[in-house]
C-alpha cells in the first residue's frame, strides 16, 4: 500500500513544482539568460537528473540478472559516453550557439532540409526512448498495485503531458538537479540496508563456477553483440536531443567542458549501484525481470523496512519516468512545433500532445523489451546519425550539405530499419538476429563512410561559410574575433 | 624604499615607426587571410590531435577488454579484490579512469586554448 502512497507523492510533488515552475519562470525576465548563471554542479545535476531514466534505474539490473557480467557495458558506455561527448563535442557545441540537433545542423552546413532531416531523426529518438519509459511505468504500476499495466501507462503520459503544456518542467535546471539526488537516494539508501543484512545472512556468494558473473557467456555472437552495444553507448550519447539541450545553459565552451566532467563523476557515482543489485538479485535468485529493483528490498530485508524501502525505490523509479519522459518531451514537442508544425503557443501543444500520444500506443503495441534494450536502441540510432553529423561537422572542413544528408538518411534509416524490425517483430535467430538487435556495429561504420564519401564526391556543396563557423565552434571566448551573425530560431 | 625614487622618462626608440595595430593576428582572422587561416586550423589541428589521442586510449582500454576475455578464456575467471576481473574492472575502476582522463583531457584543452590566446595577444 505504502508503494502508491510513493507514486501519489512523487506525482503530486512534480505537479507542485511544475505550477511553482511557471511562477518562478514568469518572474524571471529572460529564462535563458538567467539560467546561465547555473554552476557546473547544478547544471551537471540537471543533466543527470534528465539522462537518469527508467532504462537507468531499472533496466539495467534487469538486464545484469537475466544476462550477467556482459551486461556491465550497458552502465560503463552510458557513462563512458560523456566522456567521449567531453573530447570530441561539448565545448565546440556549446559555442556554436545552437540549442538543439537541427539548430546545430542547420547553423554549420546552412541548410534548411538537412535541418529538417535532423528534427525528424530527432522526434524518432525522443518516441523510441519514450515509448520503453511508459512501458515501465505500466510494469511497476502493475507490480505494486495489481492494475493492469496499461494503466500505470496512461497515468505517466498524462502527467508529462499536463506538466510540458502548463509549462512547468520546461527546462527549470533546479528541477532536475533535485532529480537526480532523489534518484541516487532512492537507489542508494536501500543498497546499503540490504548489504547489512546481506552481511547478518552471513554473506553468501555465488558458486565460484557461475557462468553468470564471467563475460562472454552464453547467448551466440556475443562478441559481436559486446562490441555493437560499446560502440552504440560511447557514440551515441552525444545524439540524445534531451542532452544536447542541457549544454546551452552553460555560459561558454569552458563551463561546458566543465560541467561535462561533473556529469561524468555523478554517473559514475550512481552507476556503481545498479550492478550491486543485479548481483544481489542472483544472489538471492529474484526472477529475471525489469522489475528486480522493486522487488529486492522486500526479498533481502522484509518487514516493515522492507516495505518502506520498496516504497523509496519505487518513488525514486517514478521520479526517473517522470523527469526523463519531461525532458524528452518538451526537445521533441519543441522539434515537432519549430520545425514540423508553423511554431507559435498553439503548435507547442499540439505538438505536446503528438509527442506523448505517439510513443504511448507504441507502448501497448510494441513487442515488450527490456526497458534498458530499447534505450539501446535509441542509443544506436542517435551513434549512426547524430554522431557522424557532429563529429565531422565540429572537426572536418570539407564536409558537403550533400555528404551530411546522405549520411543522415542512410546511417540513421538503416538503424531505424532494424529497430522496427526488432520492436515489431522476431526474435530472430542466427546472424539475422544479432545485426538487428545490435546495428550499431554496422550502422555507424556505413554512416560515416557514406558521409564522408558523398562530401569528398561533392566538394562544391562546402557551405561558403564554413571558416567562419570554425573560427565560430573553436576559438576561445575570450577572444575578440568576428564569429559571424548566426543564431538559433529555437532559443 | 626611502626618499621619493626619481622620476625616469621613459621612450621607445621607435617612436616615429609606424604602429602596428594592437590585435593584427586576430584581424587576420577576422578577415580570412591565409596567415588567419594557418593560424585557425593549427587551433583545430591541436584541440583534435588532443581529443584523438584521448579517444584513442579509451578504444584500447574499452575496446580491448573483450578480445582479451575472448583470447585469454583463463582471464574471465580471474578474481580481482574478491570478485571476477570483469566486475572489478566494469563495475567499479573503470568508473573514477573516466573522471580522471576526463579531469586530464579538460586540463590540457584549456592549457591548449590559454596557448592560443596569448599567441593572439602577443602583438
Amino acid at each position: 500500500m505504502s508503494g502508491i502512497t510513493a507514486v501519489v507523492i512523487v506525482m503530486l510533488a512534480t505537479v507542485l513544482i511544475g505550477a511553482f515552475g511557471i511562477r518562478f519562470s514568469r518572474t524571471t525576465s529572460d529564462f535563458y539568460v538567467a539560467s546561465r548563471t547555473v554552476s557546473p554542479l547544478w547544471n551537471a545535476s540537471a543533466i543527470g537528473g534528465e539522462y537518469l531514466s527508467a532504462a537507468s534505474f531499472l533496466g539495467i539490473a534487469g538486464l545484469i540478472l537475466a544476462h550477467g557480467a556482459d551486461m556491465l557495458w550497458l552502465p560503463v558506455g552510458w557513462t563512458g559516453g560523456y566522456l567521449v561527448l567531453l573530447v570530441l563535442v561539448s565545448a565546440p557545441l556549446r559555442r556554436s550557439g545552437a540549442y538543439t540537433l537541427p539548430d546545430f545542423a542547420e547553423a554549420r552546413l546552412e541548410s534548411m532540409t538537412v535541418r529538417r532531416v535532423s528534427s525528424v531523426l530527432v522526434v524518432l529518438i525522443g518516441w523510441l526512448y519514450l515509448m520503453p519509459q511508459f512501458q515501465s511505468a505500466g510494469l511497476v504500476f502493475r507490480t505494486i498495485t495489481g492494475a493492469p499495466a496499461w494503466t500505470g501507462c496512461l497515468l505517466v503520459a498524462v502527467v508529462v503531458a499536463v506538466n510540458v503544456l502548463s509549462g512547468g518542467m520546461r527546462s527549470i535546471t533546479f528541477v532536475q538537479a533535485f532529480q537526480y539526488w532523489l534518484k541516487l537516494t532512492a537507489l542508494a539508501v536501500p543498497l546499503v540496508f540490504m548489504m547489512l543484512a546481506w552481511r547478518a545472512d552471513g554473506a553468501p556468494g555465488l558458486d565460484p563456477g557461475d557462468p553468470w558473473a564471467l563475460p562472454l557467456h552464453g547467448r551466440d555472437h556475443v562478441v559481436y553483440e559486446t562490441y555493437s552495444l560499446i560502440l552504440a553507448t560511447f557514440l551515441g550519447t552525444m545524439g540524445l536531443p534531451h542532452v544536447l539541450v542541457r549544454f546551452y545553459t552553460n555560459p561558454d565552451g569552458r563551463a561546458a567542458r566543465r560541467t561535462t566532467l561533473v556529469v561524468l563523476s555523478l554517473l559514475g557515482a550512481f552507476y556503481l549501484i545498479p550492478a550491486a543489485y543485479g548481483y544481489l538479485g542472483r544472489v538471492y535468485d529474484l526472477p529475471e525481470s525489469d522489475t528486480v529493483v522493486i522487488a529486492l528490498p522486500d526479498r533481502v530485508i522484509g518487514g516493515t523496512l522492507g516495505e518502506l524501502l520498496t516504497s523509496l525505490v519505487t518513488a525514486g523509479a517514478f521520479a526517473a519516468f517522470l523527469s526523463t519522459s519531461s525532458g524528452l518531451t518538451v526537445s521533441v514537442a519543441g522539434v515537432i512545433a519549430q520545425d514540423i508544425l508553423r511554431g507559435g503557443v498553439r503548435s507547442f501543444r499540439i505538438a505536446t500532445i503528438l509527442a506523448v500520444v505517439v510513443p504511448f500506443a507504441l507502448a501497448g503495441t510494441a513487442r515488450s523489451l527490456p526497458v534498458a534494450t530499447v534505450v539501446g536502441l535509441a542509443f544506436a540510432v542517435a551513434a549512426s546519425s547524430f554522431c557522424p553529423l557532429l563529429v565531422l561537422g565540429i572537426w572536418w572542413r570539407r564536409l558537403t550539405t550533400a555528404g551530411a544528408m546522405a549520411g543522415l538518411l542512410v546511417g540513421g534509416g538503416l538503424a531505424c530499419a532494424a529497430v522496427l524490425a526488432t520492436i515489431t517483430g522476431g526474435p530472430y535467430d542466427g546472424w539475422a538476429g544479432a545485426l538487428l538487435s545490435q546495428p550499431a556495429a554496422w550502422t555507424v561504420p556505413v554512416a560515416f563512410a557514406v558521409m564522408i564519401t558523398v562530401s569528398l564526391l561533392t566538394p562544391s556543396r562546402v557551405p561558403s561559410g564554413v571558416a567562419r563557423t570554425m573560427v565560430r565552434l573553436h576559438t576561445p571566448e575570450t577572444l575578440n574575433v568576428d564569429r559571424g551573425d548566426w543564431r538559433s530560431r529555437s532559443a | 624604499m626611502s626618499g621619493k625614487p626619481r622620476r625616469v622618462v621613459v621612450t621607445s626608440p621607435r617612436t616615429g615607426a609606424a604602429r602596428r595595430p594592437r590585435h593584427p593576428l586576430t584581424r587576420e582572422i577576422d578577415e580570412q587571410t591565409q596567415l588567419g587561416e594557418v593560424y585557425m586550423k593549427s587551433l583545430v589541428r591541436t584541440q583534435f590531435r588532443l581529443a584523438l589521442f584521448v579517444c584513442t586510449v579509451l578504444a584500447c582500454v574499452v575496446g580491448g577488454l573483450p578480445l582479451l576475455f575472448l583470447l585469454v578464456p583463463e582471464l574471465r575467471g580471474v578474481r580481482l579484490l574478491g570478485v571476477p576481473l570483469a566486475w572489478a574492472v566494469l563495475a567499479g575502476l573503470i568508473y573514477p579512469a573516466f573522471v580522471a582522463g576526463a579531469w586530464l583531457y579538460v586540463r590540457q584543452a584549456e592549457r591548449n586554448e590559454r596557448d592560443f590566446a596569448e599567441l593572439m595577444d602577443a602583438e
